[in-house]
């Protein structure tokens, strides 16, 4: 049994698109997850943070096998989910589970809440028909609903109400790995914070891995303990959230927290250092994926894919300058 | 101990909907006249004024009267008896035809839309070359073959409706899949059939069934197309098809021949339309709950 | 003067469930050359605000009840559709929320951002094109002659915006009305979209009305502010006062509930309960029920927006006497 929960090498996620009339070698190929590598600790909460086009959205689902990795290796308990039967895949199943990030679609609009929270619960034998609404009532309960909208419709809730339903439909099953895709953007924001609390709680209550994986560095911040900023389907830095927020290493990751809007008047207006919009994953740069917005770029940049380098314990970016002393 | 909750009952989209279409006139009349037309083959045994092959060779084609209302045909035959009686066959080669292409059309479209790649390719391509088929002479030969037998008929037809069916339903599902509530279902590590079966299919009933109310016109209308063409329903019982084919033999010596089972086929053609119209907007999710 | 002065609207939407009062009593003016931000979370009216400036209420549901709306010498909510029309377009002009939607699919971008100077300053097609492709280039776009002729679906979310923004602006209108314009955006994009506005805004020497639901935008971008909540306004302040001192629970609650103003593990505060139903009718401060120094005259008439230091009023009866 390994000590991590979850460990990513070098997954990469790569959809060919295949252009004109002639087949064969596609015309290009969307390099949506280029080499990432991670490492989850049980109980560990890790904020993964990226733009449109980052790729964070395809790993999550690469990590739970939705989408299948074009190379690299994801382990889950030690085991390589690649290497499984789809039978022993299926069985796997119930220890990992996403959150999605839109509630209604999420859930199948023809199931009333009973219906969704029973079903994983019923088909994996977890509990019998007799047990499941008390137990249906207890996950609810955790979650912050009444039980007696057990039998009303995705429909007739609010979107806060919807996903606390898809969270107690993801907590069926006892999961020990559970990846919250951008959780709350969907939500209003007086509800978000409500969410976020709860995912807080249950995470702890329940001892789970978590991978919330959000745009919003605030959010990502308050809950994780590590951050892991993505572009371009590459991890640019990583390391404890603090460091991260208060030090951190890489361009882009300055870039994108001096873009945050601040409420406090007396610092709002700061410049902003980024040009262009964010890059699509289909005709990436050479060398460092983000040295065509760069600040600070050099020749050097546009030549070698930056390798990690370590500031502190556990804090790390893949920049040329950093060796550099900047 | 158990706590004694009161759950509190949910409105499902379908009550929505059906609450939908009662507020649309139109629909409901036509569902009122479907309801009367089905009502109506039904009861014909006990109902009909007379036998269905009972001949007056003196009467003769007469037209209506107080004795027949619908008036008789060139062998004496009451129209009334025989309209009713042809409802009855046609109405069933309609519901029944249908009812063959929905369940597999149903079934296999959302096989083929769910397992995409090479499966659906095949499944597809299976489809393509069957559509290709001339219908007409599809049917021909089955009837050759088997000889001319009503159950062959709905069969025959059914076989070639549920192509458009199955595609129908494909494009819905491919539509679907990749939605979170299917990816969820995955997760949860669901087995295909129940994917299948639990999520996809209920989500696209709501087209389907319209399609559904439009097929079952088209269905009759083939039958008649059939009858015209003396390859449908065989003497003496007889189908709207039938009837119609007859009448226009003779429409304008005996013009209610061909007039009075016409209405009744374009009646039950209208209403059905009708129907299927409201049912697609009140299955529209736009409008639902939000 | 003010450029608009809003006085009283009401915008009801007559439903099978009741009549919703999605805006109900909102009054408030834009000087010109100002930035006003207007916040507040959905359901609060913001949106339909700007919409029933417009004319833009789809009439059967939704019927303007009452108000004015003094644009120059016009009011928008009585003037003629005629009338409404050479307004809208020239000289008051709207960006939307989702930039995927709000350009038609189907027609190139300069047939898009040309149409508006073709229509209401009836100008040459070639006049047009040069007048469109200096647009694009000051919204930030490069190769602005070739972009002109492609269709939208060729452009990233950020580039639609700005090129919704140049569409907007080509006309150079008084005032700009943008609901949401950047929440579908990601963060760096949306620091340049707001950093365009605003320098757009110096050079055409525009009002801007700003509709956020994001705090962080309207204190960086808005000169004042104005707070709604259940189709009311709660407070109207300079955006420094307000957010240095606001003066109604809501706001307090708003800016307390954020992520940033919390201690790292700290539970996030959250305002308990929920946004009332607009179908019933509101006795009352319609934040009461939810407010944390509520006390029994709050439940009762109607408070009003009432001045409470200089330039900021608030709604609130305790802050209007004092006890808060």
């Amino acid at each position: 049994m390994s000590e991590y929960v979850l460990e990513l090498r070098d997954v990469r996620t790569h959809f060919p698109v295949r252009k004109g009339v002639v087949r064969g070698r596609p015309a290009c190929i969307v390099k949506a997850v280029d080499g990432v590598s991670l490492r989850l600790r049980q109980g560990e909460v890790l904020g993964l943070v990226g733009e449109s086009g980052c790729g964070k959205s395809t790993l999550a689902r690469t990590i739970l096998q939705l989408a299948p990795p074009t190379g690299g290796t994801v382990l889950f308990e030690g085991r390589d989910l690649g290497a499984l039967s789809p039978k022993a895949l299926r069985h796997l199943r119930p220890r990992l589970q996403m959150i999605f990030q839109d509630p209604y679609a999420s859930l199948n609009p023809r199931m009333t809440a009973f219906d969704a929270i029973a079903e994983p619960m019923r088909i994996h034998g977890a509990a019998t028909r007799s047990e499941a609404p008390a137990r249906v009532s207890a996950l609810m309960a955790q979650v912050g609903l009444a039980a007696r909208f057990m039998k009303k419709y995705p429909h007739e809730f609010s979107g806060g109400q919807r996903q606390r339903i898809a969270i107690a439909r993801a907590l069926a099953l006892q999961p020990a790995l559970v990846i919250a895709d951008e959780p709350v953007s969907a939500l209003d924001v007086s509800v978000q914070a409500q969410i976020l609390n709860l995912i807080a709680e249950l995470g702890q209550d329940n001892d789970l891995t978590l991978m919330l994986i959000s745009h919003d560095l605030a959010v990502v911040r308050h809950l994780s303990h590590r951050i892991a900023v993505m572009y371009l389907g590459k991890i640019v830095e990583i390391g404890e959230a603090d460091a991260v927020f208060n030090t951190p290493l890489h361009p882009y990751t300055q870039a994108l927290l001096s873009a945050i809007p601040s409420v406090d008047p007396d610092r709002a207006g700061e410049p902003v250092s980024l040009r262009g919009d964010p890059p699509s994953p289909m005709n990436p740069p050479l060398g460092c994926p983000f040295h065509p917005r760069c600040p600070i770029a050099e020749p050097a940049c546009a030549e070698t894919i930056p390798a990690f380098i370590a500031r502190a314990k556990d804090h790390k970016a893949a920049c040329l300058k950093i060796e550099a002393g900047s | 101990m158990d706590r004694v909750v009161q759950v509190e009952k949910g409105a499902s989209l379908w009550q929505d909907a059906l609450h939908r279409l009662r507020q649309n006139k139109l629909a409901v009349a036509g569902l009122a006249i479907l309801a009367v037309m089905v009502a109506a083959a039904l009861v014909t045994p006990w109902v009909a004024p007379y036998a269905y092959d009972a001949q007056d060779l003196d009467l003769g084609a007469a037209r209506p009267s107080a004795r027949h209302w619908l008036g008789t045909d060139q062998l004496g035959r009451d129209v009334l008896t025989r309209v009713l009686y042809g409802g009855r066959i046609s109405l069933m080669v309609g519901f029944a035809a249908t009812a063959v292409s929905l369940l597999v059309g149903v079934l296999y479209g959302a096989t083929a839309g769910f397992l995409g790649g090479r499966t659906d390719s095949l499944m597809m391509r299976i489809v393509d070359i069957l559509y290709a088929l001339p219908f007409t002479i599809f049917v021909i030969i089955l009837m050759v073959f088997f000889g001319r037998n009503i159950i062959l008929l709905f069969l025959a037809i059914g076989a070639v409706q549920w192509l458009t069916m199955a595609r129908i339903v494909r494009g819905q599902v491919m539509s679907l899949r990749n939605t979170e509530f299917v990816e969820a279902a995955v997760l949860m590590g669901f087995s295909h059939r129940r994917i299948i079966l639990r999520h996809l299919i209920p989500n696209v009933l709501g087209p389907v069934i319209v399609y559904v109310t439009l097929t079952i016109p088209n269905v009759m209308l083939i039958e008649a197309f059939l009858s015209f063409l003396g390859l449908g329903v065989q003497a003496p019982m007889s189908s709207w098809g039938l009837l119609i084919k007859e009448g226009a033999d003779c429409m304008e010596e005996y013009p209610w021949l061909l007039l009075f089972p016409s209405i009744a086929l374009s009646i039950t053609l209208f209403a059905l339309n009708f129907l299927g119209d409201g049912l697609r907007d009140a299955l529209d999710p736009r409008g639902a709950g939000e | 003067m003010a450029l608009l002065e809003v006085d009283d609207l009401r915008t009801h939407f007559h439903t099978r469930n009741g009549v919703v009062r999605a805006v109900d009593g909102v009054s408030f003016a834009v000087e010109p050359r100002e930035t006003l931000g207007i916040v507040g979370e959905s359901g609060s009216g913001k949106s339909v605000t700007a919409y029933s400036l417009l004319g833009l209420i789809p009439t059967p549901p939704g019927r303007i009840e009452s108000g004015r709306a003094q644009f120059g010498g016009l009011d928008l909510l009585r003037c003629s559709e005629a009338e409404r029309r050479a307004v809208r377009g020239k000289r008051i002009s709207m960006i939307f929320q989702d930039p995927m939607t709000a350009l038609n699919p189907y027609m190139t971008v300069g047939a898009q951002i040309t149409e508006p100077l073709r229509l209401h300053e009836g100008r040459s097609r070639r006049e047009a094109q040069t007048r469109a492709a200096d647009m694009l280039e000051s919204v930030g776009i490069q190769d602005a002659v070739m972009r002109l002729r492609e269709y939208p679906h060729r452009f990233s979310g950020g580039m639609r915006q700005r090129a919704m923004i140049a569409m907007a602006l080509i006309t150079s209108p008084e005032l700009l009305i943008a609901d949401e314009p950047t929440t579908a955006l990601d963060v760096t994009v949306q620091a340049q979209i707001l950093a365009l506005i605003k320098r757009m805004q110096a050079a055409l020497g525009m009002a801007v009305i700003l509709i956020t639901h994001d705090l962080g935008v309207i204190a960086g971008t808005c000169d004042r502010v104005v707070v709604m909540y259940a189709g009311r306004i709660l407070e109207s302040a300079a955006t420094r006062d307000c957010f240095k001192q606001p003066r109604h629970p809501y706001t307090q609650a708003l800016l307390a509930s954020l992520p940033a103003a919390h201690v790292k593990g700290e539970d996030l505060y959250t305002i308990p309960g929920m946004p009332p139903d607009l179908s019933i009718e509101i006795e009352g401060c319609p934040f009461a029920p939810r407010c944390g120094h509520v006390v029994e005259a709050c439940r009762r008439g109607r408070p009003a927006l009432e001045e409470v230091a200089r330039g900021h009023a608030s709604a609130c009866l305790r802050v209007q006497a004092g006890e808060l």
